[in-house]
Formats: C-alpha cells, sequence, structure tokens
C-alpha cells in the first residue's frame, strides 16, 4: 500500500502581532512592535468548544491527547495539531472519556481504527523488538568489545630490567654523548652557519 | 586468525547493509507505507443520511449485498479527488461496480453541485459532515477508498487517490474474483 496523502483542511497553525503602519515617527512605538514579533506565540491546537467541563476529566483528555499522533502530521500529537482529523480526534477522546471509558480504553479505541501509528510512543511486542532493543544492544556489543580491546592491550608485560652490563654500556654511551663538539647538536645551528658562509 | 577476521568486520557489514538496501530497491518495498488496520476485519458500523434529497440514509445493510462494493470518500474541496473522479465513473460505466461515496467534511449543497458538474458515480451517495463516521473507518483524510469484498470485510484500504495501476493490478481482479 502506499503512503498516505495528507489531504485535510488545516486551521490556523499561529497567531502573529499585526504591526500597525504608523511610520517611523513613534519609535517606540516601532521598537515595541518588533520586540512583540520577537515573541513567539504558541498555536492552541485545542479549541475552547471542545473543552470539557469537568477539569478532572479534560485533564486526562488533555494527557491522552499528547500521546496520541495526529495521523495527517508529521510527528505531531492531536494535543498539537490544528489538522481536521485532529479536532474530530480531540473530540472523539473526550466523548470516550464522557461515556466513562478508562484511558487504556480510549487508547485502544483508537489503535482498533488507526493501528499502532496512531501511538507516539510504540507498543513493545515482537514486531518492534528491533527498534526497542536495537541500540541498547550495539551499545552493549560495541561497550565489550572495547572492554576485550582494553584488556588485551594491559596483558603486554613490562619490558625486563636491564642487567648490570647494559647498564654499564649505557653510562659509557651517556659519557661519550657529553663531549660531543657543538656544531653537532642539531641540525639548525648548522643550517645557519651554511647560509652565512655564502 | 581472530584478528583476520575483524579486519572482515567492516566488510561483512558493508555486504549485509549494501544486501539490505538492494533488497529495499528491488523487492518494490514502500518504507513509507503505514499499513491499515481496517484491511481483513469485518466493515465498520456504517450509517449516514443521504447526499440526495428525500434519498433513505445509507446503512450497514448496503455493504453486504452478496457483492463487493467500493466505498469513496471524497470532497468537493478536494483536488486529489478531482483527479481520481474520472476513474471512479469510468469503473461504474465500464465495470458495473457499485461505488459508494461518503462527502466528508462538505458542505451537502456544495458536494451535490460538485457531483452535477462531473457526474455522479456513485450508486448511493452519504454525508459525513461532522467526520464521526470517517473516524470509525481509521480515515485521516480524502480521497480514501475501501474495497469491501461480498461477505462484508474490508479487502483494500487507499490512503490516496486510486490510480490505473491501482485499478489494474489490485482492485479490478479483486472485484472480479468476488462476483
Amino acid at each position: 500500500m502506499r503512503a498516505r496523502l495528507w489531504l485535510s483542511p488545516s486551521g490556523p497553525s499561529g497567531h502573529l502581532p499585526r504591526q500597525t503602519g504608523e511610520g517611523w515617527g513613534g519609535g517606540k512605538r516601532a521598537v515595541g512592535a518588533l520586540l512583540l514579533l520577537l515573541i513567539a506565540f504558541p498555536a492552541f491546537a485545542v479549541e475552547p468548544s471542545e473543552m470539557l467541563k469537568d477539569p478532572a476529566l479534560e485533564a486526562r483528555a488533555r494527557t491522552i491527547s499528547r500521546e496520541l499522533r495526529c495521523v495527517v502530521c508529521q510527528n505531531q500529537s492531536i494535543d498539537d495539531s490544528a489538522a481536521e482529523v485532529a479536532h474530530d480526534m480531540r473530540v472523539a477522546v473526550r466523548e470516550r472519556l464522557t461515556a466513562g471509558d478508562s484511558d487504556r480504553g480510549v487508547m485502544d479505541y483508537m489503535v482498533a481504527r488507526y493501528g499502532d501509528y496512531v501511538l507516539l510512543q510504540p507498543p513493545f511486542k515482537p514486531g518492534t523488538l528491533v527498534l526497542w532493543l536495537g541500540a541498547p544492544l550495539v551499545l552493549l556489543l560495541a561497550g565489550a568489545a572495547l572492554f576485550l580491546a582494553a584488556r588485551r592491550r594491559r596483558v603486554v608485560t613490562a619490558p625486563a630490567p636491564l642487567t648490570q652490563a647494559e647498564r654499564d654500556r649505557l653510562t659509557v654511551i651517556l659519557s661519550e654523548a657529553k663531549d660531543l663538539p657543538l656544531q653537532a647538536r642539531g641540525p639548525s645551528t648548522s643550517l645557519r652557519s651554511a647560509q652565512d658562509d655564502r | 586468525m581472530n584478528s583476520r577476521l575483524l579486519y572482515a568486520l567492516p566488510l561483512l557489514t558493508l555486504v549485509i547493509m549494501a544486501g539490505f538496501f538492494g533488497w529495499s530497491l528491488l523487492s518494490g518495498r514502500d518504507p513509507a507505507a503505514i499499513g491499515s488496520v481496517m484491511v481483513n476485519r469485518p466493515a465498520p458500523s456504517f450509517a449516514a443520511p443521504s447526499l440526495r434529497d428525500g434519498q433513505p440514509a445509507l446503512t450497514s445493510d448496503l455493504l453486504k449485498t452478496g457483492k463487493p462494493v467500493l466505498l469513496n470518500f471524497f470532497a468537493s474541496w478536494c483536488t486529489p479527488c478531482l483527479a481520481e473522479h474520472p476513474l471512479l465513473l469510468r469503473l461504474k460505466e465500464r465495470e458495473g461496480v457499485t461505488i459508494i461515496g461518503i462527502a466528508w467534511k462538505n458542505k451537502p449543497e456544495e458536494a451535490r453541485a460538485w457531483l452535477a458538474k462531473l457526474g455522479d458515480p456513485f450508486a448511493y451517495v452519504g454525508t459525513d459532515y461532522d467526520g464521526k463516521l470517517s473516524l470509525d473507518w481509521g480515515l485521516s483524510g480524502v480521497p480514501e477508498t475501501y474495497l469491501i469484498d461480498a461477505t462484508g470485510t474490508v479487502r483494500l484500504h487507499f490512503h490516496a487517490p486510486i490510480t490505473e495501476r491501482d485499478l489494474k493490478e489490485t482492485i479490478l481482479p479483486l472485484l472480479r474474483a468476488g462476483k
């Protein structure tokens, strides 16, 4: 089956304050209007006419609405969406609650019509095992691999201490190095002298 | 031996991913498809006032006539509905298919004018102005089309305008099998 072709009339998604055309004369007013424009006004999708009189029931409806996907929107809950279908679903949620359904019952009502897709939090079941356990599993495997690699590196033994003969030779080498002429200290010195000669 | 296997791991990952992507491309799988829970379920409750003046209301009986029917949700304000409209007309005229229409969130007079202008493919046409009936059908917008078989079971659910290809590959074979 093809993807859904979303077509539904959607209401206003936001309200911006209208700037009054006073020109540049009223400087303060212009600044005020600009400041007002900076404030992002949240769009309230839930219309007053939809709300229930019982505040407890309305609160439950809001909680459920936040868990339900607006089926024509990209990752928006019906509580946030101004789409027509979201409005219908909000009304249906409130109708079910008024009829005495439990929260679970309302969710099941929606799932029976729109499938698990309507739930913003996917359920834990065989079909979603990879979704739920995939990322933690990869993390675990990577962690185990890192742990094993780190342990293997630590096993490398420290070099054996020098023998008396080796230590004597080292002393000789170090004392010879001290007596070397200055020119042999580094390439920069010799380079500069070569340029000076020219 | 062990470390050589480890070196092969990136290559193995690549092969697995390439295989998966190749399969995705060639199998015709649509990763964006959502599917519908309605398919292979008995048709949901169905009751709507008729769009036509003086006609009786539409009931569930219309879906259980021993013949497969198409149920189409449309609206006069919907452009994709306009696009699929000729196909519906052809289905009615050439194939004699029973199509039931529901005007979704559409003023009855506007829906009537739209059908009068473009032709009316519907054997029965009802109206669902507040969208309550459509919610029971898991409708998300218009146009959407359902095929209900002779036993009253939903067999297909299109979330988009139906196309020539849908007709040829899925709708007509099922309709002919049901007759």
